[in-house]
């Protein structure tokens, strides 16, 4: 009994150690704007041998998928940097990725590249370093999601739009608008998908504010509680026409592949993987806009191959690397001298890479805060934390 | 080499502490501190814009899993899901126990033991999706095979679960209850044949009773099994959502939330191993 006693007081202890040890870990400082103070890179050293990137689908690509599809192999042997790359499936997924400090660089959507600038997960960039850096479009540069008070966070990578996907075999007529997919009598009730994501919310409020003006939602990314609730709403009702949400892209080209979806939202790189294998799928565009992305390449602060991804930033950023990107996953490139290396010489006028009014309504993936993005002041709005608790609550309801 | 033995010899507390101190190491470092770290976090909260953890004391996330009908939904559809899986896992596996243990000829009693086992050796995944192509609406196995007759896939969703599940934990129901079957000695039910009772007279006051306790060992496992999975959810759920996936849903964008949400299962499986304390069959296992 003695014997046990003691066993019992040295897990006590032990384990109150382990908690303590877990909860001194110190806060860093902050500088007035509420951004870390990260230091940033001054002097471009030799490879680390290898680069650790965290990547959207598509985005990192050696031959494997595609035998014709690389432009990860030439870097290999150029720089000596071995490029290992983890894929992230929502921006969550990559948010939290680079919280582990293991990545070198990360491919962040305008919902993450915020969080993770305030959060003193990523460094500025120190674009000087970057020669290709020099040709990116110029309305992509310091944007409100990639720069904070001046100083760029990221080399821009590319941005498109959500897609409104269908199997051109079943779905007749063809789709135009959001409406299909939150139709109630939808004839396609249990084939329709969606991205299990919060930020698909966005979706509901893109497609409230053009079917209840009154609301007055201006941009999806700002939403009081009167115009979140209703948005929710949306979505709950949405629910039963659903078969499945989807998170991995891999199962999402699957279940286009088997016919158990047929009308849904999804990425253009989706779509041309369904395609290379027979799908009758295609994706639009449709009339009232549609939520997008804007993405960025960042570099990690607790980067260990800090050279390696700098060359890394440099390459992707590069007219040929970028084209390559841009075709393969169905995107406007970022580097205006890509549209010259394009394999289909019309890409860039197809995906409207310098078509600024065809951005108009595209709105970019963005982190949604208590300050209504949208410039109002009289209300407050639902920061992003509550569209996770409501995404969370709805999916499980 | 000769000393050291001879000073263990001589020392009996020293070879205990020499014995014990990594499988005791193991036990509360990893095994008692992971579970203590994970209660608490969830008095944790996270700032609301980068995601950060922000260790300061609040009961927030309880509060919002104790108010949102959401969260008492996907608690009970788990348990349902859990004891359904049981539940089926024990009614295939008695037969299929009894079989091997008291029918089967002991050549072929070996041979059945292996081909129980040799689901084990295939991956999880490649068996869910497996079930996947099976359970597929409109063009899968099932439909195909059971379409002439009238029938339809379940489809994805909480039976496909179910299905998947019962599939997957069924070994480790029908070994323990096979173990405990061949230990009861076949002249316990002579002698309830020859005292005027039917078969199932026999299996309800003779079988039962003894096995028992191999029932709840097996019961343990497929109970805390599917009590925790999250995988088979994602690939044949549909949209249907279990305890595991919410935690996996939140553990990256508000981790103290998944923590909260994870402190459910181990509550369960306290009480679970609490009543079956109190049936007396740990101690006879």
């Amino acid at each position: 009994m003695h014997k046990k006693r003691l066993f019992s007081q040295i897990a006590v202890a032990s384990v109150a150690a382990l908690i303590l040890a877990g909860c001194s870990s110190s806060n860093e400082a902050a500088t007035n704007s509420g951004v870390p103070d990260v230091p940033m890179m001054e002097k471009l050293g030799d490879g680390e041998g290898q680069v650790n990137l965290v990547a959207w689908a598509g985005y990192v690509e050696n031959g494997s998928t595609d035998k014709n599809v690389d432009w990860v192999t030439g870097f290999e042997k150029e720089t000596g940097c071995k490029v290992n790359v983890k894929i992230g499936s929502t921006s969550d997924d990559m948010v939290a990725l680079m919280k582990t400090g293991e990545y070198d660089v990360v491919s962040a959507s305008g919902d993450a590249s915020l969080r993770l600038i305030y959060g003193g997960d990523v460094a500025p960039v120190n674009t000087d370093l970057i020669p290709n850096y020099a040709d990116i479009f110029s309305n992509l540069k310091l944007q409100q999601w990639n720069s904070v008070d001046g100083v760029s966070y990221g080399v821009p990578h590319g941005r498109g739009a959500n897609l409104l996907a269908y199997n051109t075999d079943v779905v007749k007529p063809a789709p135009t608008s959001w409406a299909s997919v939150f139709d109630a009598n939808s004839p396609y009730k249990g084939k329709i998908t969606a991205y299990d994501s919060p930020i698909y919310i966005a979706d509901a409020a893109l497609y409230l504010m053009n079917t209840q003006p009154d609301l007055g939602i201006k941009y999806p990314y700002a939403l009081d509680q009167k115009q979140f609730d209703a948005a929710i709403e949306v979505l709950k009702a949405q629910k039963p026409l659903i078969g499945e949400y989807w998170g991995d892209y891999l199962k999402h080209v699957a279940s286009l592949k088997s016919g158990g979806t047929v009308l849904g939202t999804t990425w253009q790189v989706n779509i041309n993987l369904a395609k290379s294998e027979g799908v009758k799928v295609e994706g639009i565009k449709p009339a009232e806009g549609s939520t997008g992305w804007s993405d960025t390449w960042m570099i990690s602060s607790k980067a260990k191959n800090p050279n390696c991804a700098y060359m890394w930033m440099n390459h992707i950023a590069s007219p040929a690397a970028n084209a390559g990107v841009a075709e393969w996953f169905g995107e406007a490139p970022s580097n205006a001298k890509s549209c010259d290396l394009t394999a289909d010489k019309n890409h860039c006028a197809t995906f409207h890479a310098a078509d600024d009014a065809y951005w108009e309504n595209v709105y970019y993936w963005n982190t949604p805060t208590e300050t209504c993005l949208d410039g109002r002041t009289d209300v407050k709005c639902l920061p992003y934390a509550e569209w996770v608790k409501a995404w969370s609550s709805l999916r499980n309801s | 080499m000769q000393s050291i033995a001879n000073t263990m010899h001589k020392k009996p507390k020293l070879r205990l502490v020499a014995l014990l101190t990594a499988p005791i190491l193991w036990l509360v470092v990893a095994y008692l501190g992971a579970l203590a770290t994970l209660l608490v976090t969830a008095f944790f909260t996270i700032d609301s814009f980068t995601g950060n953890v922000v260790q300061t004391f609040n009961l927030g996330n309880f509060q919002d899993m104790f108010t949102d009908a959401a969260y008492k939904n996907v608690v009970l559809r788990t348990l349902g899901i859990a004891i359904s899986v049981t539940v089926i896992c024990t009614i295939l596996a008695i037969p299929m126990a009894f079989y091997m243990a008291k029918i089967a000829k002991p050549k072929s009693q070996k041979i059945l033991v292996a081909l129980i086992l040799t689901p084990l050796w295939a991956s999880y995944l490649v068996k869910i999706y497996a079930w996947r192509t099976m359970l597929e609406p409109g063009n899968g196995v099932l439909d195909w095979l059971l379409g002439p007759i009238g029938f339809n896939s379940p489809g994805f969703g909480g039976p496909a679960i179910i299905i998947g599940l019962s599939y997957l934990w069924l070994p480790y129901m029908i070994l323990p209850i096979y173990a405990g079957l061949e230990r009861l000695p076949n002249n316990l039910l002579d002698a309830s044949g020859d005292l005027g009772a039917h078969n199932w007279y026999t299996f309800r006051r003779v079988v039962l009773p003894l096995i028992f306790p191999s029932l709840v060992a097996g019961s343990m496992f497929t109970f805390s099994l599917s009590l925790g999975d999250y995988i088979t959810a994602t690939i044949i759920g549909g949209k249907l959502q279990m305890l595991g996936n919410v935690v996996y849903q939140n553990f990256s964008i508000n981790l103290p939330f998944a923590a909260t949400i994870a402190t459910i299962p181990v509550t369960i499986m306290a009480i679970y191993l609490w009543m079956v304390r109190r049936t007396g069959a740990l101690a006879s296992l």
